[in-house]
């Protein structure tokens, strides 16, 4: 397990060594969970842990206070050696409610530590989360170890100097909490300490009382260690190449990763959005960087967003949208437009669950048809999907490199867990991306000017409006070969169908082979992973093959279409299994291309696999 | 291929393309693309700055005949995609080809926000009142009662005003003519003249599907007694000086009055300000046959763009910072591994 929490104490005071740990903090979607689990996170990163976090909130912004779907909980895996998962199952639950805990401690390991508010266990909050009995005295908690006590009196006391009014001073709970959590896991309280300073920059009282808080929290700890079933742990630092590291989100990478690829193609970027979970995060980040070159453009709904972009593509600059599942159906029609008129594109998509609204806030991997079929007509068009949050940056920069060199929109596919979730990043060296820099055409060249002339890669010419001697016009109607006028003749309809699709195809010339991540060819049974399945994927096989098993992890990023070699790599396993958050896409497209009798393995319960159900399904498909 | 622009356009030919045009001979469309390649050289536009966006339908086809830049997109979207095309290049001068249906009824969402954030770009919406392209069924703005393929016993929903619509949306220049008139060139060159979005309702013979549905009034016999052109700082006056448009303050209405011996001051006539948007609002619903059509500019009252809002935010915001990504990534709360860590 990569959760090694370590029970054996080794004296009283030194703090006991652990591999990785995994907490979960859970609390009403007003407690500030996700805030305490962020600040968690920074610590673990500053304490050189390696570390997987796992937000899971609500669609509801401020669902009624105390029910069950108001829960709203954070958890992270952290640990001294290489993590990749958030994490099965909890060492330490933080449950500020009886919600919390009733919705959480279901997932908690056995004998692991439940830390709870007893402060907010009231009749009321009780009935709330549909308790007939008090869990801390009907017995029902007897496999973990309980700490219960009132957090909320505690919090109270500590902000007591402060002249808060109730309410606000319940709010500095979180930080009583996340104080707790620091000394637990022999944390540096300063940059927490200098975050709050800076957070209520405007309000020195708000920052005196969350300190106050936070030192409260961190003091409990010291005095609860000697009486009761709180330790101190320390995990050391994870290895790691040297170098500057950052935390980074999915949503954050793309961004960064799409400006670095806007630079590398010497293009102004024109971002068109509409707000939706979880893909507004791009729009905001994006909409800070005006100094990059970037318009950013909240769009009336989502068919402007694309059509924008497509027109400030048509214009000259780098087009980009991005949505989530609902949002891409949306944007559908405008997309076989960019693949007619030729227009480079990027559309991001933070995949969700489906289908129709579905599950807004939860993850899953069930638009790889939309990606690859979705469209009306033959419509091929380039996919790339990003295993995790680091790996988003250079997906895409990829993305735009494909999208410019190939004059065609391409779908970079991401999803609900890799937008939110965050990992450490050790900066990456820019100079080490090699430049794409794109040539408009800017005159009538030998032989004469044809807007749908090609050259090796079949990339058509981009010409800006605004360039003498170039006039043309272009839509969606199916074009002339080469001239670009309307055309609807049999054989010209046949001709400019098999070059967009040989276009697109050949995007596989400018792609690395498929590696294999774990393993090698020929092993006994591969498991085939795309996007955030990753991380599950990655050391359910680590496992595995330290057990002796012979089994390799094959990871795809190039979606479509696919790297040249893919066919005969997974053609060297005996047994192909596929896990996705589906009910089996890559599957049914890997056996379409390859004729592999690949086998799914699918979950759809708007949670990330854990590494104990991948490891299940490599077993099962040997037995 | 030799150069195919002219540097400096002069003539309307120069604005025609080498494209057979596949309008129904008869349509109005023809009537409105010579007009606006005949206004083109009056412009100061030139022809590679010159960028015309289409929707969907039979007016759509339009930027296929002029030799300019041209976009022929999909149903509806012609004002997203020019939005686009405006905010990445502002020099472009942009002009939006639409129908009833396209900018009504499956692109009435873009053209109201367009209108609302003002974007530096003219609408030429061509009404015939009817889907013409896909043979004939009723629009949003056919007349209740309208037969159709798809409203064999006639339609029953209201029509929208085109005007009145934009308006409402917070244009900031309205106007409206028909195919045929030897105005619309004068309306197309006061729409241009405008900084902003300019909107154009160009009342359209669509002569297989909805032939003369606008004679009540486009007919030139009788046309002094039908149609009212507005000038600006001129009195709302037609049939030869005989009636006009006065204020009828209690019911804070329009009524026709009549005027005698040329004096419409006593006859309470209003003189036409093109940027009074109350009356604006009454002039777009005035309904025809208690009123004559109203036709030209009927307001027109620039306000600041949304692409010279857009570009002045990031120039601002851009002002004293420099685009170093590199920088930018290694902000913030960052921690170092340092040389000799163990590694993985």
């Amino acid at each position: 397990m990569a959760t090694a929490f370590k029970e054996e104490n080794t004296g009283a005071h030194t703090p006991i060594h652990s591999d990785a740990v995994v907490v979960r903090f859970a609390g009403d979607s007003g407690d500030g969970m996700q805030l305490t689990g962020g600040q968690f996170t920074l610590s673990s990163a500053l304490a050189g842990n390696d570390f997987a976090t796992f937000p899971d909130f609500p669609a509801e912004i401020r669902a009624p206070q105390g029910t069950l779907f108001g829960v709203s909980a954070f958890q992270i895996n952290f640990g001294s050696q290489a993590i990749d998962t958030a994490g099965d199952q909890p060492d330490v639950l933080v449950a500020m409610n009886p919600a919390a805990l009733k919705t959480n401690v279901g997932s908690l390991r056995e004998g692991g530590l439940i830390i709870a508010d007893t402060g907010e266990f009231t009749p009321r909050n009780l009935d709330k989360a549909k308790y007939t009995t008090n869990p801390f005295e009907d017995g029902s908690l007897a496999k973990w170890k309980v700490l219960a006590f009132d957090i909320s009196a505690l919090t109270m006391e500590s902000v007591k100097p402060y002249g808060l009014g109730n309410k606000e001073a319940l709010r500095c709970k979180n930080m009583w909490t996340l104080g707790l959590a620091l000394w637990m896991f022999d944390r540096d309280r300063q940059p927490i300490i200098d975050w709050l300073n800076a957070k209520f920059a405007k309000n020195q009282i708000l920052a005196d009382a969350n300190i106050a808080a936070l030192n409260a929290g961190h003091a409990y700890g010291e005095t609860a260690e000697l009486s009761g079933p709180l330790k101190q742990y320390h995990v050391d630092a994870a290895p790691a190449p040297s170098g500057l590291y950052r935390t980074v989100t999915g949503a954050e990478s793309i961004s960064y990763g799409l400006v670095a690829g806007a630079q590398l193609a010497g293009l102004k970027m024109f971002f068109g959005g509409y707000p939706i979970t979880p893909a507004s995060a791009i729009l905001h980040h994006l909409s800070r960087l005006k100094e990059y070159g970037i318009t950013t453009f909240q769009a009336e709904d989502e068919i402007a967003a694309i059509c924008s972009a497509i027109g400030a593509s048509y214009a000259g600059q780098l087009g980009v949208t991005s949505s989530s599942g609902p949002g891409i159906a949306l944007k559908g029609e405008a997309m076989g437009l960019a693949i007619m008129t030729e227009l480079p594109l990027v559309i991001v998509n933070s995949q969700r669950g489906g289908p129709s609204t579905g599950l807004p806030t939860k993850t899953e991997q069930s638009d790889l048809y939309q990606a690859v079929y979705g469209r009306n007509g033959d419509a091929p068009m380039p996919v790339i999907a990003a295993r995790s949050p680091v790996d988003a940056f250079d997906c895409a920069v990829e993305a735009v490199r494909i999208a410019v060199e190939y004059m065609t929109p391409v779908m970079l596919l991401t999803d609900g867990y890799i937008a939110n979730a965050a990992e450490p990043w050790k900066v990456p060296d820019l100079a080490s991306y090699k430049p794409f820099p794109v040539e408009f055409l800017e005159s009538v060249p030998e032989g004469g000017f044809k807007p749908y002339a090609r050259d090796h890669k079949l990339k058509r010419p981009w010409v800006k409006p605004g360039t003498p001697g170039l006039l043309h016009r272009i839509g969606g109607i199916e074009k002339e070969v080469d001239t670009g006028h309307i055309n609807y003749a049999p054989a010209n309809h046949q001709a400019m169908t098999d070059i967009r699709s040989a276009k697109v195809n050949g995007v596989a010339d400018s792609i690395p082979d498929q590696l294999v991540e774990q393993g090698a060819k020929g092993a006994k049974i591969a498991v085939v992973g795309w996007g955030s399945t990753y991380g599950p994927i990655a050391q359910a096989v680590r496992r595995k093959r330290a057990e002796g098993l012979d089994v390799a992890h094959v990871h795809i990023r190039h979606i479509w279409p696919m790297p040249k070699n893919l066919g005969e790599v997974l053609k060297s396993f005996d047994h192909i299994i596929v896990p996705e958050m589906n009910t089996g896409q890559l599957k049914t497209v890997l056996r379409d291309q390859f004729l592999v009798d690949a086998k799914p393995v699918n979950k759809v319960s708007g949670q990330p696999f854990t590494i104990a159900e991948i490891e299940a399904a490599i077993e099962g498909a040997l037995s | 291929m030799n150069d195919m622009t002219p540097v400096k356009a002069s003539s309307p030919k120069d604005w025609e393309t080498d494209q057979e045009v596949r309008w129904c001979p008869g349509c109005g469309d023809y009537a409105i693309l010579k007009a606006v390649q005949r206004t083109m050289p009056e412009l100061g536009s030139t022809p590679e700055n010159t960028v015309f966006i289409s929707g969907i339908g039979c007016s759509s086809r339009f930027p296929y005949y002029m030799e300019t830049y041209g976009f022929h997109t999909i149903h509806g979207r012609a004002p997203a995609i020019a939005t686009g095309v405006k905010l990445a290049n502002p020099d472009l001068d942009v002009w939006i080809i639409t129908g009833d249906g396209d900018a009504l009824s499956i692109g009435g969402n873009h053209t109201m926000h367009l209108l609302r954030r003002n974007l530096d770009c003219q609408i030429m919406l061509f009404n015939n009142e009817i889907y013409g392209l896909t043979k004939g069924q009723y629009s949003p703005t056919s007349r209740v009662g309208t037969t159709s393929p798809s409203t064999p016993y006639g339609s029953v929903d209201r029509p929208a005003t085109p005007c009145a619509f934009a308006l409402g949306a917070g244009a900031r220049f309205v106007a409206r003519g028909f195919d045929v008139s030897k105005n619309l060139p004068e309306v197309l060159k006061a729409a241009h003249a405008h900084r902003g979005a300019a909107f154009i309702e160009i009342f359209q013979n669509c002569i297989v599907y909805n032939k003369d549905v606008f004679e009540d009034f486009a007919a030139p016999k009788g046309a002094e007694d039908r149609q009212l052109w507005l000038r600006n700082g001129e009195p709302m006056l037609f049939a030869k000086g005989e009636k006009g448009i006065a204020l009828d303050a209690d019911a804070l209405t329009l009524k026709v009055v009549d005027v005698v011996d040329g004096d419409w001051q006593s006859a309470g006539v209003i003189v036409h300000d093109v940027t009074n948007r109350s009356v604006a609002h009454m002039l777009v619903e005035m309904r025809f046959g208690e009123f004559p059509m109203a036709l030209g500019v009927l307001y027109d009252d620039p306000r600041p763009t949304f692409n010279d809002a857009v570009i002045a935010q990031n120039e601002s915001a851009s002002a004293g910072k420099t685009a170093d990504l590199g920088k930018l990534l290694a902000k913030g709360q960052t921690w170092t591994v340092e040389e000799g860590h163990p590694e993985t």
